[in-house]
């Protein structure tokens, strides 16, 4: 936990795009916490613009690279989570 | 300075987001949906794009706004040209730093340098023999949102190219100074933009040495006459003709001759093509696997302007079609086109050659037959036998889609 907090703090967000709330994600559960984990990075439209095609294999392909790769801060159980809530409402029907 | 917490809480809760009166972006409200993009992208992607401006730009097609990726519409390629206000956007990282010419530097170096030295603006521009190549800049993923089946990324329709005049030095005059070793198999670049995150990779992206030292390979600051804009990778960036936009690193400030292949996320994993499925000329033999290799040149490709989609014609009329072709730098051959769905074909007229690497215009006039559907087709042939594909040929990151395009249009 104080590795992750840390690299919280060491993340210093480029400026929101000022009109970049015109795309927001949908209500449900998880939704705060993909925001906290994804939208220091970008924009929450990224999520919606690749939808509805991939499934939950596919969006946990999505943020697993973001953790691997890119480095996300995520604690093991929050993966899951926003999965689930990347599946139920950006997944392929 | 904001916190992190405040920065969540407007993006959390859509609060207006105060940013500073130079991002306050125009924005201008499509009329019709067709001007977001073709009807195939992902519905996700038309219900979240929008006609925006970003500072210093006309409105474009905003895919995503942070990190900023816009892509310019149609109408844009109207001319063979691409003005600098309309061109396209792409970034992957979304700290983005302004670099003013005054301050900045570049520095060349490397293990394959013998010489490394240092650079300003004004030792660049006086130093160095100017050069000016029209050039075409496309993404490599240009077209990836009309990849059947969607592939995840940025989904771009059309739009993400551009041909404009760069105008620069060349890299190999400035590898020369630097005394390149003989070892030396590529040359890696970095640009001043970087992750929000420390952990993040940054973009450093490398060309085997051979490109490097091709004569048409410019460290460039001017784009059709006039400063590169901030958003197109001001006040330096390199230019790569022939080769896809992700060697062309904007807001350029090192440059690195390597005597070992760059191994990094964006040269290993990303921008790979698998092997033998795409007739390629140039090969980046030190990066290559059994598996796939690095996406290098672009693939002959066109795209009509005119008639548009769904456009009504009339019966017995002329109907000009209009377009533009363009492909690696060997130079568009001929342009045909299909007033018949591919059954027959007619070679149009190429407008004037700006150049190997630049859009090249075409057009053709047929007469609009009897009432009803008409689909128009138009397909390249570049100097080396090169055409368009009529089939996709899939591939994950939905790269190279040069499927001759249709335009349904109706005569009424």
């Amino acid at each position: 936990m104080t590795a992750l907090v840390a690299l919280v703090l060491l993340a210093a967000p480029a400026a929101p795009y000022p009109d970049e709330n015109r795309v927001q994600l949908k209500p449900g559960p998880g939704r705060d916490l993909v925001i906290g984990r994804c939208a220091s990075c970008h924009s929450q439209d990224y999520i919606p613009m690749n939808s509805p095609f991939l499934d939950r294999k596919g969006w946990e392909a999505e943020v697993n690279k973001m953790v691997k790769v890119y480095g996300a801060p995520m604690e093991p159980d929050e993966v899951a989570k926003l999965v689930d809530y990347l599946a139920t409402n950006y997944g392929k029907k | 300075m904001r916190t992190r917490r405040q920065f969540l809480k407007d993006l959390a809760g859509g609060a207006a987001v105060l940013g500073s009166g130079a991002f306050l972006p125009g924005r201008a409200h499509a009329a019709d949906t067709s001007a977001i993009g073709p009807a195939t992208l992902p519905s996700g992607t038309l219900e979240t794009s929008f006609l925006e401006a970003l500072p210093g730009k006309r409105p474009l097609i905003k895919r995503t706004y942070r990190p900023p990726n816009f892509e310019s519409p149609l109408d844009v390629f109207e001319q063979v040209f691409t003005p600098n206000d309309a061109f396209f956007v792409r970034y992957h990282l979304a700290r983005i730093p302004e670099v003013a010419a005054a301050q900045w530097k570049l520095e060349i170096g490397g293990d394959a340098a013998e010489k490394p030295f240092t650079l300003d603006l004004a030792a660049l521009q006086r130093d160095f023999e100017a050069v000016e190549i029209p050039a075409v800049l496309q993404c490599s993923g240009n077209r990836r949102g009309l990849s059947d089946p969607h592939v995840a990324g940025v989904e771009w329709g059309i739009g993400a190219m551009g041909n404009a005049r760069w105008k620069g030095v060349r890299l190999k005059d400035i590898l020369t100074k630097a005394g390149l070793k003989k070892e030396a198999v590529e040359v890696a670049f970095n640009g001043a933009d970087q992750g929000s995150l420390d952990a993040t990779p940054d973009f450093v992206k490398s060309i085997p040495a051979w490109k490097a030292m091709d004569e048409n390979t410019l460290i460039a600051w001017q784009m059709n006459g006039e400063p590169l804009p901030h958003w197109n990778g001001a006040p330096v960036r390199l230019v790569v003709p022939g080769w896809t936009g992700t060697y062309w690193m904007k807001h350029l400030v090192s440059i690195q001759a390597l005597s070992q292949p760059l191994k990094n996320f964006w040269m290993a994993t990303a921008y790979r093509i698998p092997k033998g499925k795409f007739a390629i000329v140039d090969r980046f033999l030190t990066q290559e696997t059994d598996a796939n290799t690095p996406i290098t040149e672009m693939v002959v490709n066109s795209l009509i302007t005119s008639p548009r989609e769904g456009q009504t014609l009339h019966a017995g009329k002329p109907v000009e079609v209009k377009g533009i072709a363009w492909d690696n730098g060997s130079g568009i051959r001929t342009v045909e086109i299909s007033a018949d769905d591919g059954r027959s074909w007619q070679a149009t007229s190429l407008d004037a050659d700006q150049g190997r690497f630049s859009f090249r215009g075409f057009r053709h006039s047929f007469k609009a037959g009897a009432k009803g559907d008409v689909t128009i087709l138009a397909k390249a042939t570049n100097k080396i036998g090169s055409s368009q594909a009529f089939e996709l040929v899939f591939n994950p990151a939905g790269y190279h889609n040069n499927v001759v395009s249709r335009v349904k249009a109706r005569v009424g």
